[in-house]
């Protein structure tokens, strides 16, 4: 490419690298250095080196919003994945409806979260929600979802399978990409419909799945708006220790606390955590994944 | 590509910094002059720009004082960012060198920032400005003192009073006088007998105690306090334990807490479908502006008002509100201490009070007063702008609230009062949620509370 050309094309995507360094990446550098000091906010930051690390450690709540985030991560992760799949699946058949079924399923997701959780406060209330009256309709149990400390984390995830249909767009995508040919051939070979699924669509879209599966998996991390709406806000009263989730918690000890520092070294912990398990998911994905080479 | 295309990028992206630069808006009433300093020589002697966060002119009340400070003070400029206090934003406003002239946020929160030198001590502008705190009441200048320094000027002054539900009572065959907050064992029977539940559901609660919020007030009622006047946490007294007992106790004579919450949640509490008039309460504790709620919405609901009585029988109440402080670091702070004295001034509450009174006429609903952290505001608001509404249920119940407002405890200034609030907070939770005994919770919060102190002092 000629050197003008070049400068131009750094013009062009300089409105967006400029946004990286100075919004993205030097903020996260700050917290970096940040977490490695006592910092209120109001006062000059003191150096400490490790000391918000070892502390973080030590203390039960950081254990205790962990596991809370981990517990909503295996429940939410795997039901996402399951109910997105069976949607695009469903939205395979839709026929001439599917255009306004894709748009219909994709609604939710552009629901503000905080409109969401008020939405869910009411539809999830044990006594008269909505999500009750179905289930005790047809006689299942009927938890008392926002107020039961045992029922809250599953209250949360029915909340965030609303925006499930993120998920069933990408796999809806991936399903369209299955060559009609290897179904044809596999029914012609006798399989029946849950043995073509298994062995051939499952593995055709297990690259888009594993996508899914890890961006899910980081989200569900950084669970924050929904449950901090629903159970932390200004005139709540039910902040159960239940559903201190991490990013909460790590919100929590930055902003109404004033431990800036100690809230650096949470984030990257955070950061470490879900570093380890996206790469814990890769390494089982090379057993998992089927990838087609054209 | 060519020279233009290569100056039309440049330009696209210089201009999309400098807009990604331009910071947070505010309601600009005028162009803020260049320098925003008082320079002293307009009319009511101060000029320059005062900035608040905090606060909104979400009323008559609000917009009438705001008012009154521009008509004293013409050369003042003022600017309101609408919202309410958050934390967030104050602490990035203070952390970039760019706190706002002045602050409105809630008085328990005040020890925190003023401890960490994010507020102006206020003495120099009490002694400048002749402002005589001795107006405010004692309980809203506790709450703004910290280390003997004012850092606040109190504002409103919320209390709370016992309201309860008279048609409920009567087919118990009970009055209001029956709810008698100083017998608790008294208490709890009445609870249970006014309660109704249907299998796991409940209909009805009998007494909500209103925990975990109302929990320093059970406890001074006891003869305790959450927290020492100098700020010590005394979580896990023995006053403290046996009142968090006691009203873990007074709620499930109700029901179980998953059951209580969803069902309060169930309630239509600002409107006219609320627990009074669909008889879903007998009584509780509330903040005293319910009264200005039920005054709008459901005027003739039969409820009656008492004093929350401390278990000697004697009245007590739990007092709240917002202060307004003066930023460290805030542009003109003259001015900015000129407009609290204004706008926390009897003359001005008074302006507003007359301005409230005529909006809710002019709208068909009741004034049922202001209620202010000004003890000669009050005075004159409920002896020259109130008048009597004619039903006899608000009217007493506006008497019992004037009568509690100087029996009030309030949280003193605490420079670790969130960590402090969350610990009581956490604990009530784990015992009404059945996890931990009350004393088990609260040596928890009081060990937590003390290192939160500790810290904050260090």
């Amino acid at each position: 490419m000629r050197r003008p050309e070049t400068r131009a094309a750094y013009a062009f995507i300089s409105p967006w690298i400029l946004g990286f360094v100075f919004f993205t990446a030097g903020p996260v550098l700050a917290t970096l250095v940040l977490s490695m000091t006592e910092y209120d906010v109001l006062t000059r930051p003191e150096w400490i080196g490790f000391d918000n690390y070892r502390d973080a450690m030590a203390n039960p709540d950081t254990g205790h919003a962990l596991k809370n985030t981990a517990t909503y991560a295996l429940m939410y992760v795997p039901a996402s994945m399951a109910l997105g799949l069976a949607l695009a699946l469903l939205l395979q058949r839709a026929g001439r409806a599917t255009g306004l079924m894709r748009t219909l399923m994709y609604l939710p997701v552009m629901t503000p979260p905080v409109a969401t959780a008020v939405l869910f406060l009411l539809l999830l209330n044990g006594q008269n929600g909505l999500v009750n009256e179905v289930l005790g309709s047809v006689g299942l149990p009927t938890p008392y979802w926002t107020s039961d400390p045992d029922w809250m984390k599953t209250g949360i995830v029915i909340l965030s399978l609303w925006s499930v249909g993120s998920v069933t767009i990408i796999l809806y995508a991936a399903l369209q990409e299955v060559p009609e040919a290897l179904i044809e051939a596999a029914r012609i070979d006798g399989a029946g419909a849950l043995r073509r699924f298994w062995h051939v669509t499952l593995p055709m879209v297990s690259p888009a799945l594993l996508f899914t599966t890890v961006v899910a998996t980081i989200a569900s991390m950084q669970l924050f708006t929904e449950a901090y709406t629903m159970y932390f806000g200004t005139a709540s009263t039910n902040a159960s220790d239940e559903v201190l989730f991490y990013v909460i918690y790590l919100f929590r000890e930055a902003f109404s606390f004033f431990h800036m520092g100690y809230a650096s070294a949470l984030a990257w912990m955070l950061f470490l955590v879900i570093l380890a398990i996206t790469m814990a998911q890769l390494w089982l994905s090379r057993r998992l994944v089927f990838y087609r080479s054209d | 590509m060519g020279k233009r295309a290569w100056l039309v990028a440049a330009g696209a992206a210089l201009s999309l910094v400098v807009t990604a630069c331009g910071g947070v808006s505010v309601d600009d009433e005028s162009d803020p002059p260049s320098d925003g300093s008082p320079s002293g020589s307009a009319a009511g002697g101060l000029s320059g720009t005062i900035d608040t966060m905090g606060f909104s002119l979400q009323d008559v009340i609000a917009s009438t004082r705001v008012d009154m400070v521009k008509k004293t003070y013409p050369d003042v400029n003022v600017e309101v960012a609408e919202g309410a206090f958050e934390q967030q934003p104050f602490l990035n406003a203070v952390a970039s060198g760019d706190p706002p002239s002045l602050v409105y946020l809630p008085r328990n929160e005040l020890g925190s920032y003023a401890a960490r030198g994010a507020l102006e001590p206020l003495g120099d502008c009490i002694e400048e400005q002749s402002i005589d705190m001795g107006q405010y009441r004692e309980a809203a200048v506790d709450q703004v003192t910290y280390d003997d320094q004012v850092y606040g000027i109190p504002e409103f002054y919320d209390v709370r009073i016992v309201l309860s539900d008279d048609s409920v009572l009567q087919d118990a065959g009970m009055t209001a006088d029956d709810i008698d907050t100083s017998n608790w064992d008294q208490l709890t029977q009445l609870s249970s007998q006014l309660a109704v539940t249907e299998g796991d559901d409940v209909r009805r609660i009998g007494f909500d105690p209103k925990i975990p919020e109302f929990l320093p007030m059970w406890v001074a009622a006891n003869g305790g306090e959450l927290v020492a006047s100098d700020g010590t946490p005394m979580l896990n007294s023995p006053e403290a334990v046996e009142a968090l007992d006691y009203t873990a106790g007074l709620l499930e004579s109700t029901a179980p807490w998953a059951q209580f919450s969803a069902f309060r949640d169930t309630w239509d509490f600002f409107g006219g479908e609320n627990q009074f008039v669909k008889d879903q309460l007998g009584a509780f504790p509330v903040e005293q502006w319910y009264l200005d709620v039920l005054g709008e919405v459901s005027p003739d609901a039969d409820v009656t008002a008492r004093p929350f009585l401390t278990r000697n029988g004697e009245p007590i109440t739990y007092a709240t509100g917002q202060a307004w402080a003066i930023p460290t670091g805030g542009e003109s702070p003259e001015a900015a201490c000129a407009f609290m004295k204004v706008m926390t001034a009897a003359d001005t509450w008074v302006a507003a009070a007359e301005a409230s009174k005529k909006d809710r006429e002019k709208n068909g609903g009741l004034y049922l007063g202001t209620y202010t952290a000004n003890e000669e505001a009050d005075e004159r608001i409920f002896s020259e702008v109130y008048e009597e509404t004619g039903r006899k249920n608000l009217d007493e119940a506006i008497q019992v609230v004037l009568d509690v407002q100087d029996a009030a405890i309030s949280d003193p200034a605490s420079p670790a009062a969130a960590e402090v609030q969350t610990a009581w907070m956490d604990a009530v939770l784990q015992v009404i949620e059945g996890e931990a005994t009350a004393q088990e919770a609260l040596d928890e919060a009081q060990q937590v509370a003390e290192e939160a102190i500790d810290e904050a002092t260090s």
